[in-house]
Parts: structure tokens; C-alpha cells; sequence
């Protein structure tokens, strides 16, 4: 199906959705000085947004408006994804003391363009509407990091971050321009159609526009070499912003990454598996890419002191584990990546979310704030905490575990021996600073005058809600392995 | 008795959500709990021994349901010879290990629900037949026994703490792997370890041995076998009494078991190819090794750690006999040391509430001083070293036996081995307990009732088996035998495929 503007309106509710109450709170915003509610109608647009996806009429797929955007599951996965991201940070907003001191209608407003920004990237059937999409995540992401104006950290993030997504981006936009050169198209089955047909174009030259190309992609999803803005930009962000940049945003980069380098310059076989481009390495790049991307995530994570930071690094290293499943060539591989990146949403939603309670409570994000915690009043968010960590480290009976064992058992099936080997030393060297935390918490005595952690209903909620998910689905996975299954569908047109 | 397995594995973790869910004033409480969860476990082990068909090899009290279709995981459980010998001593030690945790005094909801999440971990993995699942409950274990050690333990408790996660989690992670490529390079795809070893003659040789060495590092860190034993003296004397009783008791045994359940019967080619060098061999260091060790401390319950990993060493040296007499008394030793080294981790104890240090130098003449601990401790020792009469007698001579055909060298190190055991222990004996008395210590309490009686049942299955070994051995013996000639047929039978 080739629909039109108005027939495509059918597939875009949650979108429109989003661009109605981003407007709404703009306009609120102006004659109301209160903004207390703001944030309950971001939330229930975030939540609403999500509905909407779960009641679209069902189809094969669509291309809508004129073949910029592509209705599939795949989309669709990767929308729900974003969409819970987005319910997440709004919820976790409207529990933080930082966000509660800034410009409330701005923040929500620009979450939600946010996240609409984000929607796009993952349903793009355009390099245009690729770069426009990936722009506005960028923009909007700038604004919400620096939107403490007070303080000087979250000022030099933003600019870093400003300075990293300008250069990024450049990168990419002009690798989009060999890449029509090549082409002809700037739409990906016509590209798909040119490079495979082609003749006289020299891989290297495919190669080269590749990799300008991978900058932008590699700089959402935080990938080596493209990832030192993140520990700086995660430390920081507001709290709710950093967990929405780590979730959100590298959901929607690792969305875009995919669509581009799957459906758009590779083929599917009839086996699941899929061809590359003859003599273009890109396969061989990112795997390499991979591998440095989680030893180095892990190696520099042993060092830090701050817990966003940690987390920071911890979750360069996560999208490398992710990857892992991206560089096999295969279904198998594209299939694991998004059962490990909706585990990876949850327990890293989650211990972002500790971390903002016990910001609230002290004000400091350092390990020594987490001294004892279990010991002065602290148990239950100390106890998820363990929870969230461990699954990050891939200790099973979490989802982390589940999330790990399809990586690897992907790896395996395809004969990735080293990958695989290389992944799991790197969860072992990774148990240690994903321990220390925990270590801190349970096994340290509390310092001097340390206060006790006041945790209010409202973020418990969510924290239990994350908490009993990242057990519930480890212990029994089954409906997000079938997720995953069902959204391994490329629309491609039926021509 | 319906789903007996389900049961022995999850009435802990009941137990652990009635303590959690306890309020704070009933702290009296939860040791009861965690009690009369350890008793209703030990009721059902002792109805799994009674009723257990010792004629068959099949496995028996199975259960299975679907669990993760997209890989064929099942909740698939059931025991045979080898694991419902382990099922009760893990039912055992964890009973006598919860009266042991009764001299713990602060956090004890903590302590007691993390205990009991413990004894899950362990049951499971005797029962699990299904390697998904085995290897969840091989990893689940390891957090409980990170936070006891790491929270109630001795002076260094963090660094012993760490040093145990990391060591078991990089061994365990190597488990993953080659339980992912058992899945995907056989006949079949499966983790139903039955099946996966039905369909053992499906791997080609080079693919089983590469397989086997992952499998034995991962679980050989558990054993543990030199050159990997060395985070097991610093959990040991950092850990509280009973979880140091845990630990030697049962927690060593999965090792050798995971050696037996996945080595032995899925991958018996590489087996029969790799056991004398990397079982046989190994094991006769770690005799040798740990009694020397176990010479050199001067903390009590340093030795007796050093001494456990000697007396694994035998468990080894029995498995890669391939004879029936060696692993037989190889199963045997696995119980035997489960039941002596406990008692003797409990006596450590016993000195160690007293006076809070362990310096073997430090005591003297406590036998005057207390007579009936003294008593003990003398029996627990000659039990260790091997007296005939008592039960470590039979089976290291049946490993003995079997091992000679393997190679006489490593027998006879084996074998000469029992004069240094019988050395450090004796010399240990006679530092603190004879000699005259050390006057600080001339007014400590003999043994209390509750010591008492955790001591006793475990000497009197020391003497039991001493006397009786076909207690045990007659569970044994059928599957043990079959697993044996399924690893000798391979020596004999037609040719693996190459590629």
C-alpha cells in the first residue's frame, strides 16, 4: 500500500497525538503561570500515545505519505519502546525535586517533541525524513539537557552535547549526499534497488558513504567511536532526561541503524539470513565497532565514582552487547538485539530511577551517597537497586539474563565463537562495577550524619512496577520473545 | 506424594517470602521458619530415599511442563543415583546448617530469607534435568552467598566476597557457552540434558573437546580444582560457621556432580579422552597441594579449608578410574566429605564463638577445659584422615582401588597422602587441644545442647556409613555403572564423525 496524506492518517494517530499536546502545553503554558499539570497531561499523552499504537488497524504494512514514513511492525516495536520510554521519563519528571525547579510547560512541551522526534526516526522510509527526524531528537535533547539553567554541569553538557550532534550530524548528511549521488534516491527501496543493481560503482566508494553515514547513526546509539559525549551529557542531564537520552533516544538510534542497514542496503534470503553488499565491509566495521564499543564501555565503567556516570558508561557498554546481536547478519541476530533491547529498557529505567530517588533525598549522586543505604531506611530501593544491576550484568532470573542468553545464543548459532567469547568475559569484568554499588549499599556502614531516604508513593510505584517486570519477565519471557518475533517484518513494498 | 522435586526445591522459597513479609516485631520468628522449612525439606528427602527405585537408571519423580517454547526449554526435573544422593545431604547440611545460624544477631530477616533463597539454588540444581534451568538455579546461588558472605562475615568479608562472584561467574558464564553450542551442534535442539545425552555420538570429537574443557573450567572453579581453588580459603574464613558448612558441604559437590550429569554423560568421548590428565592428574595436585597447605596454616579454619580441597582431590582422582570401584567410592567421598566437613566447619565454630579468633597456636590443652568438644573434635578428625570403621575409610579406598588401574603413580601419591592428612590433623590436635591449659581459656562453656545437636546426627552417619556404605552406595551403583559403560563404550565403539 502507497497511501496518500489523508489515508496515512489512519497509522498516525499517536504521532498526532503527540504534536496536538505539544502544542496544547505551549498554548497552556502561555496564559496559565501555573504549570503544575502539565505534567499529568504529558503523562497521559505519553500513555495515550501508546494505546493508540496497540489499537491500529491491523496491516501488512504501508508506506505513508508518499514513501517518506513506513507503517510495520518493525516500526511499531520500536514505537511502543519509545512511547514506554516516554511514560517513564514523564513519570520519573514528575517525581524529581531538579526537574519540579524548571519551566514546567517547556520541559513537557519539548519531551513530547522529543519523543515524537523519535517516533519518525523509527519510521523512516526516507534519508530526508531520517535526518529531519534524527535532527529533531538532536535539538530538542540539547534543550532538555541544559535545561537547568543554574547549573554549570548540565550548561557544559548541553554545549558538549550541541558541539557533538552538530559535527555528527554534518558527517552524516554529507554521507547521505554520496549515497544519493550513488543511488539517485533518496528513498531507501530505491536505493536498495540501485546499489544491488549497479554496476561501475566502486565498493569502496559505497564503503566510504557508509561510514560518513554510521557517524550520525553511531553518535545516537552512544557506539565507539562516537560516544564521548555521553558520560558528560548523562552526568549532566536532569536525571529523568538522562534515563530518556539512554532509553529512548538509543532505542530510536538503534531503530534507524537497523532500518538503514537492513532493509536499506542489504537483502533478506528466503532462510532468515542476510546478504550484505558484495564487497562493502560494513558487516566486518561493525563488529569491530561492537566489540571495542563494549570492552571499552566496561573498561572505563570500573573507574567511576558518580552512579550516572557509571550508568553512563555501563550503557555505551549495553549497546554493544545490543550490537552484538545487530552484526550477525541473520534474523536470529535482529530478533535477539530487540529482546535484549527491551530488557535493557527496563532495568535501565529502573536504576536510573534509584538513582533519582536517592538524589532526591541527598542531593549527591556519588558513590558515598549510597554508602550503607540499606541500613538507614533504604532497604527496599537499595534491594531494587541489586535487582536492576545484576540484571544489567546478566545474572539470571532477571530479564537482563534473558536479554544476554539470545545475544549469545544468536552469536553461537552463527558462528560468532570469539564474539561471544569476547561478550561474556566482558559481563564478567562488568559484575564487578555493576557490584560496587551494591557492595556500597549492603556491605558499607553509612557515613557520618548521613540523612535517611524518604521514597515517596509515587516513584515507588514505578520502581516496584520496574522492579517486579525485570523478575516476572526473566522468570517467564515467553510474551517479549513473542514481541520480538512478531516485529521482524521489513514493509518493502509489494512491488 | 505429588511433585516431590517441586516441593524439596521451592518449600525454601515460601519459607523466604513468609520471612520477608514478616513484620519487624516477630524477628523471633524467622529462625523457626527457616527451621521448619529445612525439616519439611529433610521429611522429603527422606521420603524420596525411601521410595526411590534403585533398580533402574531412568530418572524417576520427573516433572516437565513447556516453559520457553521459542528454545524447547521445560521445566524438566528428576533424580537418579548421583543426584538423589545429593539431594540429601544438600536436605542434611542445610537443616543443620540453619541451627548453626542461630549465633547470628543482627539483620536475621536478611540473613534467614537470603539462607533460604540459598537452599532453593542448591536443590535446584541437583534436580534440574533441564540445562536452561539447571544453569538458572547454578547462578541464582551465587547472590545469597555473595550477601552472607559479604555482609556477615569476618573482617575481610568484602574482598572474599567479590573474589567468590567473580571467580564462580566467569566459570559459570563458560557454562553458558558450551550448554549454547550443546544446543545448537547436536542431533537435536534441546537442553533437556536426557536427550542432549542420547544424542552425545552427534558431536564430533574436536567439538567435544573443546566443549568439555569450557564445561570442566566452570565447574572445576566450583570443585574447586587447582590452579582455580584460591578464592575457597578466603570465602571460607570469612564466611559465618554455617555458611562455611554450606559451602563445603554442599556447595563444592556441584562441581564434580555438574562434572558427572554434563562431562560424563553428554560429551563421554572427550571424556574418556581428557579425564586422566585433566581429572586424574589435577585431582592428585589437589591431594597432595591442599594437605601441604593444610600443613602450612596456622588459622584452624584455614586448614580445614585447605583440607577440603585435598579430600575433593580424592573425588576427582575416583572419576577419571572409569572403573566402577573408583567412582562408586568417588560419589561416596562427595557424600562423605559433605557430612566430615561440616562437622568439622562446626567445631570451628564452636571455638571461634568463644574466644573470636582461630590461631591454632593461640589455644592449648582445651580438652580440659572442655571435655565433650574435645571428644568431637577428635572423632571428626579421625574421620577426616581416614580411619578404618568410619566412613571417608571406605570410600577413599574404593577410589584408591579404582585409580590404581588408572595410574599406579598418581594412586600411590594418593594414597601416601593420608600420612601428611593424618599429620596436620594430629598436629592441629595436639596444639589446641592437649598440652597444657591456656589459663585464658581455662572457664569456656563445653558444647551447649543446640552444638550437640547438630553434631551428633552428622557422626552418626560418619559411623554409619563407616559400618554400612551400601546405604548410600546402593542408590548409587546402578546409575553410576551405566554412566561408566556409557563413557567406556565410546573407547570401544565405532568412530565418531570427523566433522
Amino acid at each position: 500500500m502507497d497511501l496518500g496524506n489523508f489515508a496515512s492518517l489512519h497509522f498516525f494517530c499517536p504521532e498526532l497525538l503527540l504534536t496536538t499536546a505539544t502544542l496544547l502545553i505551549v498554548l497552556v503554558d502561555l496564559v496559565i503561570i501555573d504549570g503544575a499539570y502539565l505534567g499529568a497531561v504529558a503523562l497521559i499523552t505519553s500513555a495515550g500515545a501508546l494505546l493508540l499504537i496497540g489499537v491500529e488497524p491491523a496491516s501488512e504494512g504501508a508506506w505513508l505519505f508518499h514513501r517518506m514514513i513506513v507503517y510495520d511492525s518493525f516500526a511499531v516495536f520500536f514505537r511502543v519502546l519509545i512511547a514506554l520510554a516516554a511514560v517513564v521519563a514523564v513519570w520519573m519528571s514528575m517525581g524529581s525535586a531538579e526537574v519540579r525547579r524548571c519551566a514546567q510547560g517547556e520541559y513537557y512541551a519539548i519531551v513530547l517533541a522529543s519523543t515524537l522526534g523519535m517516533f519518525l526516526m523509527a519510521e523512516s522510509a526516507n534519508l530526508l525524513m531520517a535526518y529531519l527526524s534524527l535532527e529533531i531528537v538532536s535539538l530538542t535533547s540539547y534543550v532538555l539537557t541544559g535545561i537547568l539553567r543554574n547549573n554549570r554541569r548540565s550548561q557544559e553538557a548541553a554545549l558538549k552535547y550541541l558541539i557533538y550532534g552538530g559535527v555528527a550530524s554534518g558527517t552524516m548528511i554529507y554521507g547521505m549526499s554520496w549515497l544519493y549521488g550513488i543511488a539517485g534516491s533518496l528513498d531507501f527501496v530505491a536505493i536498495n534497488h540501485a546499489l544491488f543493481a549497479a554496476s561501475g560503482v566502486p565498493p569502496l566508494t559505497v564503503f566510504i558513504a557508509l561510514v560518513l553515514i554510521l557517524a550520525g547513526l553511531g553518535y545516537k546509539v552512544a557506539s565507539v567511536p562516537f560516544h564521548m559525549w555521553a558520560p558528560d551529557v548523562y552526568e549532566g542531564a536532569p536525571i529523568p532526561i538522562t534515563t530518556f537520552l539512554a532509553i529512548g533516544s538509543k532505542a530510536a538510534g538503534f531503530a534507524l541503524l537497523t532500518r538503514f542497514f537492513y532493509p536499506g542496503i542489504s537483502r533478506l534470503d528466503v532462510g532468515g539470513g542476510w546478504t550484505a553488499l558484495s564487497g562493502v565491509e560494513w558487516p566486518q566495521l561493525l563488529l569491530v565497532v561492537c566489540i571495542i564499543t563494549m570492552t571499552l564501555g566496561n573498561l572505563a565503567a570500573l573507574q567511576q565514582d558518580n552512579l550516572k556516570r557509571l550508568l553512563a558508561y555501563s550503557s555505551i557498554a549495553q549497546a554493544g552487547y545490543a550490537l552484538m546481536g545487530f552484526v550477525l547478519l541473520s534474523n536470529d541476530g535482529l530478533r535477539a538485539m530487540l529482546v535484549y533491547l527491551f530488557a535493557y529498557y527496563v532495568m535501565d529505567a529502573g536504576a536510573f530511577l534509584v538513582v533519582m530517588i536517592v538524589a532526591n533525598a541527598t542531593g549527591r549522586e556519588d558513590m558515598g551517597a549510597y554508602r550503607g543505604l540499606a541500613w538507614r531506611g533504604g532497604a527496599v530501593p537499595a534491594i531494587a537497586l541489586a535487582i536492576f544491576l545484576l540484571s544489567l550484568t546478566g545474572i539470571p532470573a532477571t530479564i537482563g539474563f534473558i536479554g544476554k542468553f539470545y545475544v549469545f545464543a544468536a552469536a553461537i548459532r552463527e558462528r560468532f565463537y570469539v564474539l561471544a567469547l569476547i561478550g561474556i568475559l566482558n559481563s564478567v569484568v562488568s559484575l564487578y562495577y555493576y557490584m560496587s554499588p551494591v557492595r556500597a549499599m549492603f556491605l558499607g556502614q553509612p557515613e557520618e550524619g548521613a540523612q535517611p531516604i524518604a521514597i515517596g508513593a509515587w516513584n515507588y510505584s514505578l520502581m516496584g512496577l520496574l522492579a517486579f517486570a525485570t523478575i516476572a519477565l526473566g522468570l517467564y519471557p515467553p510474551p517479549v520473545i513473542a514481541f520480538a518475533a512478531r516485529s521482524l517484518h521489513f514493509f518493502a513494498g509489494t512491488s | 506424594m505429588a511433585h516431590p522435586l517441586t516441593l524439596i526445591t521451592f518449600i525454601p522459597l515460601i519459607g523466604m517470602i513468609l520471612i520477608l513479609a514478616a513484620p519487624a516485631g516477630l524477628v523471633r520468628w524467622y529462625k523457626w521458619i527457616a527451621v521448619a522449612s529445612a525439616a519439611a525439606q529433610l521429611v522429603i528427602a527422606a521420603w524420596l530415599y525411601t521410595n526411590f527405585n534403585t533398580g533402574t537408571v531412568a530418572m524417576q519423580f520427573t516433572e516437565r511442563y513447556s516453559w520457553i517454547g521459542a528454545y524447547h526449554i521445560y521445566y524438566f526435573m528428576g533424580v537418579d543415583g548421583i543426584s538423589i544422593s545429593m539431594v540429601l545431604l544438600t536436605a542434611l547440611i542445610c537443616f543443620i546448617a540453619v541451627f548453626s545460624s542461630f549465633s547470628i544477631d543482627r539483620a536475621e530477616k536478611g540473613y534467614y530469607a537470603l539462607l533460604m533463597l540459598l537452599d532453593t539454588g542448591m536443590m535446584g540444581v541437583f534436580v534440574a534435568l533441564d540445562f536452561f534451568l539447571f544453569y538458572i538455579f547454578w547462578e541464582v546461588m551465587l547472590l545469597p552467598m555473595y550477601f552472607l558472605i559479604g555482609i556477615w562475615g569476618g573482617p575481610r568479608r568484602e574482598y572474599a566476597a567479590i573474589k567468590f562472584f567473580l571467580y564462580t561467574l566467569l566459570g559459570s558464564v563458560l557454562i553458558l557457552l558450551a550448554m549454547l553450542a550443546l544446543y545448537y551442534y547436536g542431533a537435536v535442539p534441546t537442553f533437556d540434558m536426557t536427550q542432549l545425552a542420547a544424542h552425545s555420538s552427534s558431536y564430533t570429537i574436536g567439538f567435544q573437546r573443546i566443549v568439555w574443557i569450557a564445561l570442566f573450567i566452570g565447574f572445576a572453579i566450583k570443585i574447586p580444582a587447582f590452579p582455580f581453588h584460591t578464592w575457597l580459603p578466603d570465602a571460607h574464613v570469612e564466611a559465618p560457621t554455617a555458611i562455611s558448612v554450606i559451602l563445603a558441604g554442599v556447595l563444592l559437590k556441584m562441581g564434580t556432580y555438574g562434572i558427572l550429569r554434563v562431562n560424563f554423560a553428554i560429551l563421554p568421548a572427550a571424556t574418556h579422552e581428557l579425564a586422566w590428565l585433566l581429572l586424574g592428574l589435577i585431582g592428585t595436585i589437589n591431594i597432595v597441594y591442599g594437605a601441604m597447605c593444610a600443613m602450612a596454616q596456622k588459622d584452624f579454619k584455614k586448614l580445614v579449608a585447605y583440607s577440603s580441597i585435598s579430600h575433593m582431590g580424592y573425588v576427582m582422582l575416583g572419576l577419571a578410574s572409569f572403573t566402577a570401584a573408583g567412582i562408586n567410592g568417588a560419589v561416596l567421598q562427595m557424600f562423605n566429605h559433605g557430612t566430615i566437613t561440616a562437622m568439622l566447619f562446626l567445631l570451628v565454630g564452636v571455638i571461634y564463638d568463644r574466644t573470636h579468633h582461630r590461631e591454632i597456636d593461640g589455644f592449648g590443652g582445651l580438652a580440659q577445659s572442655m571435655p565433650i568438644y574435645a571428644g568431637i573434635t577428635g572423632f571428626a578428625f579421625f574421620a577426616a584422615l581416614g580411619l578404618p570403621g568410619l566412613s571417608a575409610f571406605i570410600s577413599e579406598v574404593l577410589v584408591l582401588i579404582g585409580a590404581w588401574q588408572l595410574h599406579p603413580i598418581m594412586t600411590t601419591l594418593g594414597a601416601a597422602t593420608a600420612i601428611l592428612t593424618a599429620g596436620y590433623l594430629l598436629w592441629c590436635f595436639q596444639r589446641i587441644y592437649l598440652g597444657p591449659l591456656n589459663e585464658k581459656y581455662a572457664a569456656l562453656p563445653d558444647l551447649s545442647a543446640r552444638e550437640i545437636f547438630m553434631l551428633l546426627p552428622l557422626a552418626a552417619i560418619v559411623i554409619m556409613l563407616g559400618v554400612y556404605p551400601h546405604a548410600i552406595l546402593v542408590l548409587l551403583n546402578t546409575s553410576l555403572v551405566h554412566l561408566n559403560q556409557g563413557v567406556l563404550a565410546v573407547a570401544t565403539g565405532p568412530a565418531l564423525p570427523l566433522h
